[in-house]
């Protein structure tokens, strides 16, 4: 299994969808949370990446900012790729959801709504998943409690 | 390209997640004390003035040796309580190969594992559910005492907070021989428990 340096497929996401590379390196590539629907579209669909699987969606609080982290697979090509975005502020989180491409995506973004608070705009059924109705906050944050 | 929009399943309602939610907060704030353990039984049998000596032995006897639980796991601890009732262990050596998946059969509710606040009025019902004399082993730490997440945000600091329990088993997780010592503990209390014992009795949880 090969692992895709960020800095190797830049180009091409930047030729494919202009300003969506906000940095990349060895491990990963970061991308504008704006663009992530369509870089995730082209990922998945260009028969160069075809990353037809959707490993892990998960989230890091670093109180600057939070990390969304999307690792990818392709069965086909046998690679994978870590891509990520950032999101600045504490409050009114939003990142567009990727469940349409990967339904795999539908709990894991549920997830983490639940426990950072982070919104994925069109989801079709964000709520609470982990946790009851009513509860107050959102534990993985480093400022709960 | 494809379209993946029809990946997308139907999904119920909020009513239920609001109902639970509901539940949940209810059963925190009724659960903020420890119920006392049922332990007058460590004084012997008090008959209340009756004499029922040979009958209470027979029947204790009778009661001990085909205890069925629940057949129901929430952590770790209930993969060594499977293992209690594998062929290596052989849990039917005391009569109890029967794990009931109704709590309406069952005698005794073993907790293997961490509870958590969601899953208490759950766990509740199953003993509401379940006829008398009833009988709780609390099984773990977690079980006991909440253990490592005994001050988390979603897990009930010990199961006395919502059931009345019988035998406590430490262990992260007690071994199958730790759970059998438990057992015979609970064995040594149906024994002493008589038949005019009354069962600790909660209050209704709606």
């Amino acid at each position: 299994m090969k692992v895709l340096a960020g800095l190797d497929i830049e180009a091409k996401i930047q030729a494919e969808i202009p300003e969506s590379v906000v940095e990349s390196d060895q491990e990963s590539i970061l991308i504008d949370s704006r663009a992530i629907p369509g870089v995730m579209r082209f990922l998945k669909d260009t028969p160069e990446f075809d990353f037809n699987y959707l490993n892990n969606l998960t989230a890091v609080d670093y109180l600057q900012y939070f990390e969304v982290i999307y690792n990818l697979t392709s069965m086909n090509n046998k690679q994978t790729l870590m891509v990520k975005s950032h999101l600045s502020g504490r409050e009114n989180l939003e990142i567009p959801s990727i469940t349409h491409l990967w339904q795999g995506a539908d709990v894991q973004e549920r997830e983490i709504f639940d426990l950072l608070g982070i919104r994925f705009i069109g989801h079709p059924n964000l709520k609470r998943i982990a946790l009851w109705e009513g509860f107050e906050g959102h534990p993985l944050r480093q400022d709960f409690l | 390209m494809p379209d993946y929009d029809h990946l997308i399943l139907p999904y119920s309602s909020g009513d239920a997640n609001k109902d639970e939610g509901l539940l949940v907060e209810d059963i925190i704030a009724r659960s903020q004390q420890p119920i006392p353990d049922p332990d007058e039984w460590l004084l012997g049998v008090d008959h209340g003035g009756v004499v029922l000596t040979t009958f209470d032995a027979v029947l204790g006897w009778a009661r001990k040796r085909s205890l069925w639980p629940m057949m129901f796991g929430l952590a770790c601890c209930a993969f060594e309580m499977m293992a209690a009732a594998g062929n290596r262990w052989d849990i039917s050596r005391f009569g109890m190969e029967i794990f009931r998946p109704s709590p309406r059969q069952a005698d005794m509710m073993i907790i293997a594992g961490t509870l958590t606040w969601k899953m208490a009025p759950a766990v509740r019902r199953l003993y509401d559910q379940m006829a008398e004399p009833k009988w709780v082993l609390a099984m773990g730490a977690c079980a006991c005492s909440g253990g490592t997440f005994s001050e988390s945000y979603s897990v009930v600091p010990g199961i006395n907070r919502i059931l009345p329990v019988d035998v406590y088993v430490p262990g992260c997780p007690p071994r199958p021989e730790g759970l059998y010592h438990g057992l015979m503990e609970l064995h040594e209390k149906i024994q002493k428990q008589g038949y005019l014992k009354d069962n600790v009795h909660l209050p209704r949880l709606d």
